[in-house]
């Protein structure tokens, strides 16, 4: 046995004609946040059902906390926590209600139930709404919720399906520090996320899907590298284009970048000594930029740099088959 | 980290299974109950039924003697509008199912180390009790307009079990018309459309006598009349029943369709379920 705490071996899992997992490995110690990148139909969604007993995998094996996903999905249960990308809360039912419910389905006694629920719901901060229905709560208390009903039966891992997406920017900061607290008591989470930030300010170690497949595996800084880091920007007025590629060229000391519609050049930067050289070298040249800034690279980034092409183009994004699944 | 143990009770698996059944009802309760149009719709459309066919059918059909010698279409009709209310309410069971496929709530159970059952018993038994409160209002409205049973009072209990027996067996029929469509458009269309003719095609409202011969012979033979003549043997006696038939003949074959669609439905509906999201 291993001391893999999540440990995916090979895994395939096919919607008919689609290939939603193309032979997926993964596996991390626990205690850590792993924070599994991907744009919309890359299979992230289809890898955390699978994990959490809802999906069998057509072909490969996957074990969390040492027990086998589908040779014993009851015991992986009891060990489990899941909060999907829609918050499965009642609508009908306050929200101490709905964290008690979940509690009692994972086997606590009422009281310990009950017990457990005053602590998550402190936790999450929802002690005031607690006893309102949940159709008066925000969409980021509904998630915040949803966390904390996974949160009840005291999971050893948790497995967040893009738990912010389309939730406003406090709530997202919120369910950030959440995680954060969680994990420094000692769960171990998976979590799903488009965006670079979230998988970044997070994730001990960072696993980019795409197509069904791993393409990268590493820390945030390891990824960043890969795409070379950040990047000095700017546009300029159509004859000075020629001018600014020298001089862009002085600073780098190598080719710029050019977009071409737009006629965005950039070269990498090291640091704002990078920016503050192209501005020096600017100024000299009586040339002021239409806009010029530091861009950190994005999810785009890193897609273009390993795969060639961008997260969100169409032909990346196959639909997904998830709402039909079978 | 590992209290698990020491947290989590144990049970037998029996008793375990109970009590997630006992959660999850009460979840599906709740929501009729705060929900209010949700009870206001189950009960005003069988409540209107029952007095548009009294008093605008009634005079008509209503006046044939065959239907009139047992003191009023009222009474010939009330057996049957139980039974159309009861599977009626039992296609809920479907949308009701379809929602909570579509709101994630299936996945969230489904990742729980619950009973496997546990989801479709506590909707389907929440759904019974629906249906018996609803049809209990039928009686109570039909006794404020003339209603009176002609045999025993327990004999008219036994109707009524009947019919929430028949009810939460095709609610089961209902739980996997659900699984297999899951989404809630299409099962109110998919779960509705196929009662109208086994409905109306019966001795729910009518004596299946009036009926032309093709039609009858699947009157004749369909559950829904075989359970609407059965509640209307038991509540007003063997001479409401087609010649040659017997309440307890009747009784007996509505038991027989109840468990033999249960016994089809149930192993059904349960591996839908284990395969809804899998």
């Amino acid at each position: 046995m291993t001391d893999k705490i999540v440990d995916v071996d090979n895994v395939v899992r096919t919607f008919g004609e689609v290939r939603a997992l193309d032979g997926v490995s993964l596996s991390f110690e626990p205690g850590i946040i792993y924070g599994l990148l991907g744009p919309n139909g890359a299979g992230k969604t289809t890898l955390i059902r699978v994990l959490a007993t809802l999906l069998k995998p057509t072909s490969g094996s996957a074990s969390v906390a040492g027990i086998d996903v589908v040779s014993d999905p009851d015991a992986v249960r009891t060990r489990i926590g899941l909060a999907g990308q829609f918050a499965a809360v009642d609508a009908y039912q306050t929200g101490r209600e709905n964290v008690e419910m979940v509690g009692r389905l994972y086997n606590l006694s009422k009281a310990e139930a009950k017990r457990r629920t005053e602590e998550v719901l402190e936790r999450i901060d929802l002690v005031d709404a607690a006893d309102r229905q949940v159709k008066t709560y925000s969409g980021g208390m509904r998630r915040r919720l949803d966390l904390a009903a996974s949160m009840v039966g005291r999971p050893e891992v948790l497995f967040l399906d893009e738990p912010t997406t389309g939730i406003d920017p406090r709530s997202r900061l919120d369910i950030w520090s959440l995680i954060e607290e969680l994990v420094e008591a000692g769960t171990t989470i998976l979590l799903t996320t488009q965006y670079l930030d979230e998988a970044d300010q997070l994730a001990a170690r960072i696993g980019v899907i795409d197509r069904g497949q791993m393409i990268a595996e590493g820390t945030a800084d390891e990824l960043k590298d890969m795409v070379g880091g950040s990047v000095v920007q700017l546009t300029v007025q159509e004859p000075d284009r020629a001018t600014v590629a020298d001089l862009l060229r002085s600073v780098s000391g190598d080719e710029p970048s050019i977009d071409q519609p737009t006629g965005r050049m950039s070269i990498p930067a090291s640091s704002a000594d990078t920016l503050l050289a192209v501005a020096r070298k600017l100024e000299e040249a009586s040339i002021t930029p239409d806009d010029i800034g530091m861009r950190k690279p994005t999810l785009d980034d890193v897609f273009l740099s390993i795969t060639g092409h961008a997260a969100e183009s169409e032909e990346a994004t196959p639909k997904r088959p998830a709402r039909s699944r079978r | 980290m590992t209290a698990t143990a020491e947290t989590h009770t144990m049970r037998s698996p029996l008793v375990r299974t109970l009590r997630d059944i006992g959660v999850i009802t009460k979840r599906n309760v709740l929501r009729n109950v705060r929900l209010p149009q949700l009870l206001l719709f189950a009960t005003i459309q069988p409540v209107m039924f029952l007095l548009l066919f009294n008093y605008v059918f009634g005079g008509s059909i209503g006046q044939s003697p065959q239907l009139a010698q047992f003191g009023g279409y009222i009474n010939w009709l009330i057996p049957g509008i139980i039974m159309q209310s009861a599977v009626f309410g039992s296609s809920q069971t479907a949308i009701g199912l379809t929602e909570d496929l579509q709101a994630g709530v299936i996945d969230r159970f489904r990742s729980l180390p619950m009973a496997r059952s546990a989801v479709l018993a506590g909707r389907t038994i929440s759904d019974l009790l629906r249906n018996a409160f609803v049809s209990g209002l039928m009686l109570t409205v039909g006794a404020l307009i003339g209603f009176r049973y002609q045999t025993s009072f327990a004999q008219l209990v036994l109707g009524f079990l009947l019919a929430m027996g028949f009810g939460f067996s095709f609610s089961w029929v209902m739980a996997s018309v659900g699984l297999a469509v899951k989404d809630t458009e299409t099962a109110q269309v998919a779960g509705f459309i196929p009662l109208f003719p086994l409905v109306f095609a019966s001795s729910v409202f009518v004596s299946v006598e009036s009926l032309p011969s093709w039609l009858r012979v699947f009157a004749d033979h369909q559950p829904i009349t075989v359970l609407a003549n059965a509640i209307r043997g038991l509540f007003l006696g063997e001479a409401a029943l087609p010649a040659g038939t017997t309440v307890s003949g009747t009784v007996l074959a509505a038991l027989g369709w109840t468990l033999g669609i249960l016994l089809v439905f149930f192993p059904l509906s349960v591996r839908l379920y284990r395969r809804a999201a899998g």
